[in-house]
């Protein structure tokens, strides 16, 4: 591999790169958006059981896939940037979160919307939807307490440790469904046995969620290189952009 | 094609509340974060530039 992370890693040569970068990752989701949304309610036929109810799914499933995966991510760059003291892991940690509270504001919203018709209520304190809850508390306590902490590098150390300890609660949403009796539904997708439904359902939510991937990452880029102009403001390239 | 008309699409079986609820909220936040992120960008290059020209006159 000739390829050198450290030159990548460098805050400078990132905000070039995440520059070019952006307009790929957006403008591919814009389009992955428009198909998904097509077969979602186009060709994907009407639920025998639920009627035209179940579209939600193609943001529901989507959206609170990102919920977890983001958190993820952001734990990942956490502890990376704890164990090696790289600052754009950190930043990288701080500019995924807002995004993850997002999509699960979502997953929770179109929760309730989808719940009311179905189980004829829009809440239920069971443990897929109390645990998607927490998560939501988790993003918002994470965000606060890097807003809380004036000086960053200490803001990124406390705010990583937090995200790795809150880690924890990812397996429990993922596996609440199995551990405790739900009214949420089973997963309809896993990695070890056959999606149980239609074809078509899977491919319009699997064009979703790659969409919802790839505007996570535009808007992450966006993000971080703001913070990246904050961070290094007092070095010669920054001052070298801002004065064009 | 299952929809007979444009009625029929945004009643989506009775449904259009629900459904129509959820994909609006969806579209509403990701044009605000979007608007958002736009926002902060330009404040933060404007505030780096005040304090660029500020060093440079003192």
């Amino acid at each position: 591999m000739a390829i050198n992370l450290y030159y990548y890693a460098s805050p400078a040569t990132f905000y070039q790169l995440s520059g070019k970068l952006i307009p790929w990752f957006g403008w591919s989701a814009v389009i992955l958006t428009a198909i998904g949304l097509y077969i979602s309610f186009f060709m994907a036929p009407t639920d025998f059981q639920q009627g035209e109810a179940y579209r939600i799914i193609f943001i529901h499933v989507p959206a609170a896939w990102m919920s977890m995966f983001i958190y993820l991510v952001m734990a990942f760059w956490g502890a990376i940037g704890l164990a090696f003291k790289t600052r754009l892991s950190f930043m990288m940690s701080r500019a995924l979160a807002p995004t993850g509270a997002l999509f699960t504001f979502i997953a929770l919203w179109t929760g309730a919307l989808w719940g009311k018709p179905m189980w004829g209520a829009w809440w239920v304190w069971d443990a897929r939807l109390t645990s998607e809850l927490i998560l939501l508390f988790l993003y918002i306590g994470i965000m606060a307490l890097w807003a809380a902490i004036d000086d960053p590098q200490r803001g990124d150390r406390a705010g990583a440790l937090l995200t790795l300890v809150g880690a924890i609660n990812v397996p429990i949403i993922y596996f609440s469904v199995k551990w405790w009796n739900t009214l949420h539904q089973g997963a309809s997708v896993s990695l070890t046995k056959a999606p149980s439904m239609a074809k078509i359902m899977l491919i319009g939510m699997l064009v979703m969620a790659i969409a919802a991937w790839l505007y996570t990452i535009a808007v992450a880029l966006y993000r971080v290189r703001t913070l990246i102009l904050e961070r290094e403001r007092n070095t010669d390239w920054v001052k070298a952009l801002v004065e064009k | 094609m299952q929809w007979a008309s444009v009625n029929d699409f945004l009643s989506m079986g009775g449904y259009g509340l629900y459904v129509w609820g959820s994909y609006v909220v969806m579209a509403a936040v990701v044009i605000i974060e979007v608007m958002l992120l736009r926002k902060g960008r330009s404040q933060t290059l404007k505030l780096l530039k005040r304090m660029r020209n500020f060093e440079n006159e003192s």
